[in-house]
């Protein structure tokens, strides 16, 4: 039984193969071809916060491989288990289901429905911990866009401190070989750990504090929110938001096969002239979620056969 | 001699543990749930021969286990242990410091879902590098003042 927790369990090697399957799946998630190959299986989706479009993407999923979904999520989640513990709710929920997928505001959720699940867990989130599925629906999107995963030149822009995905997917970028630029306005810097793991893979590119630094030699640029919250003073942060938009302007100024990613949703970080330009890749990334979803639900759940 | 015979007795059974880091002998009693009211004498800030200073423990009537002394070494790394039967040290070794801990700390994150009323012990990884850094097992964070972190 495999689980799916930390994009760090995974190897080069299988993520690379979750990636091929993908590419298989992505008619399929068009609705061009149809797929049964999860014909009579049920997927628990259990979120105790809310998180939409991971939610969706793992229905339709679910969906287009001909299987069933069941679930939880928001105020509901709270009603649902009244005071239960997490490992009573997975028990159970792992009895009507062959797969969960499971969010939840704290960090290391996941690792422990693992230990109390016959079924394998999919962790879409948990506190400011991992989501192992973003992170590879992010890779997914970096290769099927540029052709490849290995000796790019990626910039993370924005709030890398408290970001969710963004600690994963630089360590992932470096294990392939990537070389790592780290742009975010002071305070909301790169965690001194994940820094320190990219000097020891020899692959941390250039730190500062603004994107135009950077974006002539970018191959991919990601872009992250950065949050009013953050800031105590409102004038600071309108500042600091202004400088690191990602407007026609900036982009113009980067190389033109650079491609631009965000997580979404995003509020004022990328303007939507932006939208039209062939960089912008972020709402393909959203759809790309579906495929890697199908490709890791089949995995866990279908075995590796019958593809 | 007898300065120092003034200052801590001998014991007869037991256990010494010397080279204790300074300030830390009640940390070491609160790893080992060994509580201050057995017999036992505290040394604090001891000068040390070697030069500095170090804590030591003259703890009567308990032998320490060797799974005991792994926890000791938990926060203080390096410590001696002696076991004294009738007056005589029958056995020394160094506390050697554990790869896993299992229940014994709580994590210092504290939005961490091994600090919630969940049927889990806490779990942590001793690192792979130099630093004696504890990772817990569940949220993957470094346990962030250790001492501070022994469940009593
Ligand atoms: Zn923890």
């Amino acid at each position: 039984m495999r689980h799916v927790i930390s994009v760090q369990d995974f190897s080069a090697e299988e993520i690379i193969d979750i990636l091929d399957r993908a590419e298989t799946m992505v008619e399929i998630a068009k609705g061009n071809d149809v797929s049964e190959i999860l014909k009579g299986k049920v997927l628990a989706a259990i979120f105790f916060e809310p998180s939409t479009r991971t939610r969706l993407s793992f229905e339709t999923a679910m969906n287009r491989l001909g299987g069933g979904v069941i679930g939880f999520a928001g105020t509901e989640a709270t009603s649902v288990v009244k005071g239960e513990t997490l490992a009573d709710t997975i028990r159970m929920v792992s009895g009507y289901a062959d797969a969960v997928v499971l969010r939840h505001p704290r960090e290391g959720a996941a690792k422990l429905a693992t230990q109390f699940s016959d079924v394998p867990i999919l962790n879409a989130g948990d506190g400011a911990g991992q989501h192992p599925t973003q992170t590879m629906l992010d890779l997914f999107t970096i290769r099927t866009e540029l052709g490849r995963l290995e000796g790019l030149n990626i910039s993370l822009v924005g709030d890398l401190r408290y970001g969710r995905t963004v600690h994963s997917l630089a360590i992932a970028l470096a294990k392939f070989g990537n070389t790592i630029n780290l742009v975010s306005p002071e305070g909301l810097e790169m965690p001194g750990e994940v820094i320190s793991h990219l000097e020891d893979t020899g692959r941390f590119g250039k730190a500062c504090h603004s994107p135009e630094e950077i974006i002539a030699d970018t191959d991919m640029l990601y872009v992250t929110r950065i949050q009013k919250e953050r800031f105590p003073d409102p004038v600071e942060y309108e500042k600091v938001a202004g400088m690191y938009r990602v407007d026609p302007e900036l982009v113009s100024r980067g190389p033109e096969h650079m491609i631009i990613l965000h997580p979404l949703p995003r509020v004022n970080e990328i303007t939507p002239e932006v939208d039209a330009l062939p960089q912008a890749k972020y709402f393909q990334q959203a759809f790309n979620a579906v495929p890697v979803r199908m490709a890791l639900l089949s995995m866990v759940i279908g075995g590796q056969s019958n593809v | 001699m007898s300065k120092k015979f003034m200052k801590v007795q001998r014991i007869e059974h037991g256990t010494v543990i010397d080279h204790i880091l300074p300030g830390r002998a009640f940390d070491v009693l609160r790893v080992l749930g060994i509580s201050t009211d057995r017999s036992m004498s505290i040394l604090i800030n001891s000068h040390s021969a070697k030069g500095g200073t170090k804590d030591i423990l003259k703890i009567e009537d308990v032998e320490l286990s060797d799974e005991e002394a792994s926890r000791l070494a938990l926060v203080s790394p390096h410590a001696t242990v002696n076991i004294i039967v009738e007056g005589k040290v029958v056995k020394k070794f160094n506390a050697e410091a554990p790869v896993m801990v299992r229940g014994v700390l709580s994590c210092s994150n504290p939005n961490c879902i091994s600090n919630q009323n969940e049927p889990i012990q806490s779990e942590f990884r001793l690192s792979l590098d130099s630093e004696h850094r504890y990772v817990c097992t569940y949220c993957q964070r470094d346990i962030v003042d250790l001492a501070r972190r022994i469940r009593s």
